[in-house]
């Protein structure tokens, strides 16, 4: 068990660091980020200056050595747009704003798939199936932003403000945002359960169970449920980290104040600090949820051998 | 004949249509896709008050025809659809073949590198990648393929690692056969089928994440229409003009569905050994 998590965390620290190097390497083979720093009438000697104050005066090396040190403690610099340390805007936009939004679409996604992939199962070819199928199918090929702009033009259009299309501080502002980022992988869940309930359905413990009276809804959920849950873990551990994903674009499309929009918009004004500390969030947050789900899935299962 | 063949055909004569539409827009749009007209800007479509037929689905907030740049997005979207799946899909496979023959320090250096890019979602490395790259076809298609090559090359590692092994290479071997010929002879045949269905999904994903990041304004560069950038242009004019929101989005919605049900029928036909999820 130890074992494992070792091995497990040095994996963890290795895809950290992967991601992070690429992204520094990046940023600095395609160009010089001094020149999108300073406005188009600076002079050789503005850049110079720009260049100095990045420590791009320095070779390669040096700098990805400072980096390297600089980088496990937080401090990835100074946001070029807004003059705060990188870290802590990405943070301050990380919590609560964007958890929030990714902790509340998770839980939609799996909570109401757990349900419809039953009914799904239960009625295998019939009516419910049907449409429970249809509909996830539509889901998952719809790209979640236009799902998004389909809500606003409904909810805040179509009925007068219903409920609000942009923004955030109230429950209200996070119905159609979270609706929006949970659709396709509630769609993707429900098929799973739908799949898992098939197969367990047909098994002798089931049958064993309905033969002795146990009522139909402890048969399902507690008796074939159960036991159907289990690849189900996996999936809703890595949905959490494609909910963070997910909420680049969403949070993008209802001004959201959260990180994924942060670094969309660090974009444009080559705000690489912010994108640099954005990514390292996004990798850790990544790799933490992986190592959970692995923790969780040996609890969950003892036939599971963590090693 | 199986199960969902008749959606599959329909999906496939779907897909046609679209692909010719794509191919064909010069002489099937009814106006210049990029000229704009500020006395026409957001008529709505022909069917509302207000519209006109010479503008059967609207203009947009520039006075240019929906319909024009609907289908010469079409072409955006089904050539970094297409392109990158080749291009992932020859890379993974051609790099997973030699992890899985060869093993040794390539094949750790590849897996190693999948598992970095694995624990990175598409759309993040995307925005990353072209922040630094800047926008355009070709780093679209570059981008997207690089996060894409990962899957195909572990599906085929996984299988060249137990083909190697099976009597049959084995007896190829045994005859003097070379490296180059037990590869192609005798484990691409057996690799393509799973590669088929992957790639097929891959399809309908990759259009989708195009569509993401042109959204995000970090496609190919205006004002050359895709269907994701019409969905940015438009969504500031959701309250005037319905139809910029609704339109692109169904396109995508249309081409991505109908991919979908053919890998879904393809899956049934070729890899029987996947379970028939749904």
């Amino acid at each position: 068990m130890l074992r494992f998590l070792l091995r497990r965390l040095f994996h963890g620290v290795f895809v950290v660091w992967g991601v992070v190097t690429a992204v520094f390497f990046l940023v600095r083979l395609t160009g010089d980020p001094a020149v999108f720093l300073v406005d188009q009438s600076a002079t050789r000697a503005e850049i110079e200056h720009a260049r100095h104050l990045l420590g791009l005066d320095r070779s390669l090396p040096e700098q990805y050595g400072a980096f390297l040190l600089a980088a496990p403690r937080g401090d990835f610099g100074e946001s070029i747009r807004s003059k705060q340390p990188a870290m802590r805007l990405v943070l301050q936009h990380l919590w609560p704003a964007t958890v929030e939004l990714a902790v509340v679409a998770a839980l939609l996604s799996t909570v109401l798939a757990v349900p419809l992939g039953v009914l799904s199962a239960t009625h295998k070819d019939g009516m419910a199936d049907h449409v429970s199928r249809l509909g996830s199918l539509l889901l998952q090929s719809m790209p979640g932003f236009w799902l998004g702009l389909l809500l606003i033009l409904l909810f805040a259009v179509e009925l007068r403000g219903l409920l609000p299309a942009y923004g955030s501080g109230t429950w209200r502002h996070l119905i159609l945002p979270a609706v929006a980022l949970a659709a396709a992988p509630l769609a993707q869940n429900a098929r799973l359960v739908r799949a898992g309930m098939l197969d367990v359905l047909q098994q002798d413990f089931v049958r064993t169970a309905r033969a002795k009276g146990v009522p139909e809804r402890t048969v399902l959920y507690r008796h074939a449920f159960k036991n159907a849950a289990i690849p189900f873990i996996t999936v809703t551990g890595l949905s959490l980290g494609f909910m963070l994903s997910g909420a680049i674009i969403i949070e993008t499309v209802f001004a959201w104040p959260g990180l994924g929009r942060l670094i969309v918009q660090a974009v444009p004004g080559r705000d690489f600090p912010v994108i640099q500390a954005g990514v390292f969030v996004f990798a850790l947050i990544f790799v933490a949820l992986n190592l959970l789900v692995d923790l969780l899935y040996a609890v969950v299962d003892p036939r599971v051998r963590l090693s | 004949m199986r199960r969902g063949a008749g959606a599959a055909v329909a999906s496939l004569v779907i897909l046609g249509l679209v692909g010719a539409a794509a191919i064909f827009a010069p002489l099937l749009s009814p106006a210049d896709p990029i000229k704009n007209d500020l006395l026409e800007r957001l008529t709505p479509p022909m069917w509302s008050a207000g519209g006109s037929a010479a503008h059967p689905l609207g203009t947009d907030t520039l006075g240019r025809d929906v319909l024009s740049r609907l289908l010469y997005g079409a072409r955006v979207s089904l050539v970094v659809g297409f392109v990158t799946v080749i291009a992932a899909g020859a890379a993974g496979v051609a790099l997973g073949v030699l992890g899985g023959f060869y093993g040794g320090w390539l094949d750790d250096v590849l897996m190693r590198t999948g598992d970095v890019q694995l624990a990175f979602p598409v759309l993040l490395l995307g925005v990353a990648m072209l922040s630094v790259l800047g926008p355009g076809l070709g780093n679209l298609v570059l981008v997207l393929a690089l996060s894409g090559w990962i899957t195909y090359a572990r599906i085929v590692r996984g299988e060249t690692l137990s083909l190697r092994q099976r009597e049959f290479v084995e007896a190829a071997r045994a005859l003097g056969a070379l490296d180059g010929r037990l590869i192609w002879r005798h484990v691409l045949p057996n690799v393509w089928a799973p590669i088929a269905v992957v790639a097929t999904f891959s399809v309908a994903r990759t259009i989708i994440a195009e569509a993401s990041l042109s959204f995000l304004g970090l496609g190919v560069p205006a004002p050359t229409p895709s269907w994701g950038a019409m969905l940015d242009e438009g969504r500031n004019y959701i309250t005037t003009g319905w139809w910029l929101a609704l339109f692109p989005g169904t396109a995508i919605l249309v081409v991505v569905l109908v991919i979908n049900l053919i890998g879904d029928w393809l899956r049934d036909v070729l890899d029987p050994r996947v379970e028939r999820g749904m």
